[in-house]
């Protein structure tokens, strides 16, 4: 106990929980080759990931994907089969929840219905023997930190959900964890306090320098708050990066299928050279693209383009294959038009039958560049907007 | 909030209303009648408290009384001792070896017949030469009133959310701690109920106690038993009368008991 | 390995005393009632003489198998007394259930009905009777139920009869003490599934066009049928071995088995007897507790 609660104090006087000298090129948190079954069942497939301290990273995917059983064998409850889970260099894998300086908020929140706000927030304090004045001191700073002045002494059920949520957070972080792990933090709360929610946790986050983990099956919220999302499907994961890398540059056509909506056409390469890839698509002919850093070696491949880059017009722009301008054209009717407020929505059925999607802002109030259903349009496109994926 | 489909009927209060009076109806003459004055029950001979000095004054009753609350009180408390750590093993051991003869072990007496239950104990004890008296009945008592508790304190414990216990342990509790700081405050209402239920239980029984008891020592239930076979006595009445107030009271402490923790934010325990 | 198989070594630590005594307490003292069936009755005390001492060793043991004797329950498939009463014991326990679900059903539907708030005023209405004293209801019965009752003297002074009616020691009277005692064993089960039930299911069926009755009988009462199988065992069981309610109401000229072992026990003093009137019985009973037992364990470990 003694320890722990040195441990809680050193992290308190460092501004941030830095890492240690010793490695300094060190991730914080190191997870190596884990992997949980249930069963027959594989929930975590021999996964690898590097989270550096400070860092507020997001683990996004569909449900049953694993992010969850991940991030409990992060916090202790659940214990991998195999690999490693180094925290600061030592094997955590092993370790019990309550002997990690580790600390996670719920998804239901879990606070203890018998005890008021201030005792909720003071539970792991006292745990780890902190002396009593020391205890008031921080919970008084906690409870301002997350905004509940006044409600020190409601019970959970006399509570908000909002309020529930600040309380489920203050009390996780009142311990000074050296990473706090978030189980689909925002999902009990409605649309409009979701979004002010998510600012005020990257502004905690920033202020407080700990390491966030947060687990969602919401990409628009992994994308608003995390810095780097890992992108898990089946168990593994499929990419790790920046939100906007995930989006421009996806992986896999699983990726660019689960980050955001995007227009797929498989075909051949047919001729490429320095900077030019020339596709022979089955539906959408034959589709210029920009050669990607990584040189192309397949030659069967999918061309991904997102809709929004997609560009609609009555006649198209002229293309000159011959120089960098190339532009990729492809012919239809309108069949579909969603108007979404900001922005609509056009489904575009090419000769071949496949459906083109695109997304234009709705830039003007008047609809003067509104396209309608069965008009015939030209829906463009640059190389550099086109992603290759190989299969 | 009754939707359209889900409207009462007629019907449905009525039967309502009649299984209720023949529920309360016999209790209520009882309870009367145990005011009567007359020595006869056909006649009412005015209010009077005359049969409840008349108890007061029966060595043998309130021998026989004072011996049924303690053991009541001895075996309710053995028995909610026992029934929550054999809850807790149920709920929370997950699966182990000899679960199921636990379990059945557990779940029988609930519906046993009283007299295989007695007889079997007696012959244990009459082997183990025993002497039979307050102390045979109380174990005969607690072994069956611990099944009750079991059963209120495992469906408690089963309803309730293990995040909590998780989130303990995540805040810095062993396993042993989590239970005792984030569960067992919420379970109190239901041991409690299981403490009244096994003492309730206990000031009932006739048959096991019969079996069980020796010479000299009977509970009351035995004594009004014997009594009620020569015919009745308007004593009977009276002592009857003060069992229920008895038992009104405790459900009355209980059922405010659990208001109060129910405004602290617990669901009132299943009874 | 998980967090909820961290909790298990502890609460596994804390079911032994509870295990040992249930082993005790309520195991071995079976294998006792077994035992004493196979013995010879004696006049002594304890009166019969045992089948085996473990103290005499092996060859003592050897002996008194050889002694073992099912004389006991020859008996009781020899003479009508026994056989009479493990009847009567079933026709009063499947009619008694019968006449139970048919009270207690349109009770706890119509608990299920009540708006919310008054549905939990209803429940404890009905378990408060349950923790009074089961022996004191039965006596409230009597005293409503005797040749100069308030039953015969409300018909009399209605004039429906013109001589009191004997009620006590028959079988109506007993009957009547049953369904008394048992009813909410078989409300609470009834009204748990019935309360349970999604309204919507009732409004799909008369969206699909299901007058309520027919409402009733084809989505209600369907899914009410575990809480009808929990509360008829709940009550065929332990009545099958009922003692004190048919001792003080019905006659005395035919007994249930409770009654019979009872009989043997105290009054006859055949305790080889009367254990294998309780070795009987419980096998007569094995069947139902199994299946309640199974009930019972799923209803609890889905949380129900």
């Amino acid at each position: 106990m003694a320890e722990e609660l040195a441990k809680i104090e050193t992290a308190a006087e460092s501004v941030g929980p830095a890492p240690s000298p010793a490695a300094a090129d060190m991730p914080l948190l190191r997870i190596e080759e884990v992997g949980k079954k249930f069963g027959s069942f594989r929930a975590v497939d021999r996964l690898s990931l590097d989270i550096r301290a400070g860092e507020f990273f997001a683990l996004l995917g569909p449900s049953g994907c694993g992010k969850t059983t991940l991030l409990r064998m992060l916090a202790g409850f659940e214990t991998p089969d195999e690999g490693r889970i180094l925290l600061d260099g030592k094997d955590i894998a092993q370790v019990l929840p309550h002997e990690r300086p580790v600390n996670m908020m719920f998804q239901n929140y879990a606070l203890f219905p018998h005890l008021p706000v201030r005792d909720n927030i003071a539970f792991g304090l006292k745990r780890a023997g902190m002396a009593r004045a020391d205890i008031a001191t921080r919970v008084a700073e906690m409870v301002s930190l997350v905004k509940l002045d006044g409600l020190e002494k409601r019970k959970p059920d006399q509570l908000s959900g909002g309020q529930k949520q600040r309380v489920a957070l203050a009390r996780s972080l009142a311990r000074r964890p050296q990473v706090l792990l978030l189980d689909e933090p925002l999902a009990a709360l409605d649309k409009k306090l979701r979004e002010s929610t998510q600012a005020e946790l990257m502004d905690l986050q920033r202020r407080l320098g700990t390491t966030f983990i947060i687990v969602t099956h919401d990409q628009e919220e992994a994308m608003t708050m995390a810095g780097r999302i890992g992108v898990m499907d089946a168990g593994r994961l499929e990419q790790v990066g920046p939100p906007r890398e995930l989006y421009e540059a996806p992986h896999s056509r699983w990726v660019a299928e689960f980050v955001g909506d995007v227009n797929l056409f498989d075909g051949e390469v047919s001729s490429r050279d320095n900077n030019r890839l020339t596709i022979a698509t089955r539906d959408a002919g034959t589709i210029t693209v920009a050669q990607p850093r990584q040189p192309v070696t397949k030659t069967i491949v999918s061309v991904a383009i997102r809709p929004e880059k997609v560009k609609m017009s009555r006649r198209g722009p002229v293309s000159d294959a011959g120089t960098s301008h190339a532009i990729n054209r492809l012919e239809g009717v309108v069949t579909e038009v969603s108007y979404l407020g900001g922005l609509t929505t056009y489904k575009v059925k090419l000769e071949s039958g496949a459906v083109a999607r695109s997304s234009m802002a709705n830039t003007a109030r008047l609809d003067i560049d509104a396209y309608s259903a069965g008009q015939r349009v030209v829906a463009w496109f640059t190389p550099d907007d086109c992603v290759v994926l190989e299969q | 909030m009754a939707r359209t489909v889900n409207r009462i009927s007629r019907f449905n209060i009525t039967s309502l209303a009649l299984g209720l009076a023949f529920l309360y109806l016999p209790i209520v003459i009882l309870v009367i009648y145990s005011f009567n004055a007359s020595r006869l029950v056909t006649v009412w001979g005015g209010w009077s408290l005359r049969w409840y000095h008349e108890f007061f004054n029966d060595r043998a009753m309130l021998d026989a009384a004072w011996m049924s609350l303690r053991v009541g009180a001895v075996s309710a408390t053995l028995a909610t001792l026992l029934g929550t750590l054999a809850a807790v093993g149920l709920a929370r051991g997950e699966r182990f070896k000899g679960r199921a003869l636990f379990s059945g072990m557990l779940y029988s007496p609930l519906v046993m017949p009283e007299v295989i239950s007695g007889l079997s104990l007696l012959l244990l004890f009459v082997a183990l030469d025993a002497e039979r008296g307050f102390w045979t009945v109380t174990v005969a008592h607690t072994t069956l009133t611990m099944c009750f508790v079991t059963v209120v304190v495992q469906s408690r414990l089963t309803s309730l959310d293990r995040c909590l216990e998780e989130a303990a342990m995540d805040l810095g509790c062993d396993p042993v701690r989590a239970f005792l700081f984030a569960t067992l405050p919420l379970i109190v209402p239901a041991i409690a109920a299981g403490w009244m239920l096994a003492f309730t239980l206990s000031l009932d029984d006739v048959v096991i106690a019969s079996f069980t008891t020796g010479p000299g020592s009977a509970t009351l239930p035995i004594r009004i038993y014997s009594e009620v076979r020569l015919g009745v006595k308007p004593e009977i009445n009276a002592i009857c009368t003060m069992v229920i107030a008895l038992i009104a009271v405790l459900i009355v402490v209980a059922s405010f008991a659990s208001k109060l923790s129910s405004a602290r934010g617990e669901s009132a325990a299943p009874l | 390995m998980s967090a909820r198989r961290v909790f298990a070594r502890p609460a596994r630590f804390a079911a032994i005393a509870p295990y040992v005594w249930m082993v005790l307490f309520f195991l071995v003292p079976f294998g006792f009632v077994l035992k004493i069936s196979l013995s010879q009755t004696a006049i002594a005390q304890p009166p019969y003489t045992p089948v085996f001492d473990l103290t005499e060793g092996l060859a003592a043991i050897k002996a008194a198998f050889g002694e073992l004797s099912l004389d006991n329950f020859r008996l009781l498939i020899s003479d009508n007394l026994y056989i009479l009463s493990y009847l009567r014991s079933l026709v009063v326990a499947v009619t008694s259930t019968v006449i139970l679900l048919l009270i207690g059903y349109p009770i706890a539907y119509g608990m299920a009905r009540l708006p919310r708030r008054w549905q939990s005023v209803a429940m404890m209405l009905v378990i408060v009777p349950f923790w009074t004293s089961f022996l004191i209801r039965i006596y409230a019965w009597i005293n409503i139920l005797q040749h100069d009752g308030l039953l015969n003297q409300i018909l009399l002074a209605l004039h429906i009869v013109s001589t009191p009616v004997v009620w006590l020691s028959t079988d109506s009277a007993m009957y009547l003490g049953i369904v008394y005692s048992y009813l909410p064993f078989m409300i609470l089960p009834l009204y748990a599934t019935l309360a349970k039930m999604d309204v919507a299911l009732l409004e799909a069926a008369s969206d699909l066009g299901a007058p309520p009755r027919q409402a009733f009988w084809l989505v209600t009462f369907p899914l009410s049928l575990p809480g009808v199988g929990a509360g008829a065992l709940l009550c065929f069981i332990p009545i099958v071995g009922e003692f004190v309610i048919p001792d003080l109401l019905a006659g005395s000229n035919s007994m249930m088995i409770g009654q019979t072992l009872w009989l043997e026990f105290f009054t006859n003093r055949d305790w080889p007897v009367a254990a294998a009137t309780a070795v009987a019985l419980l096998g007569l009973l094995v069947p139902p507790l199994l299946l309640y037992d199974r009930l019972q364990r799923r209803q609890l470990e889905r949380g129900g």
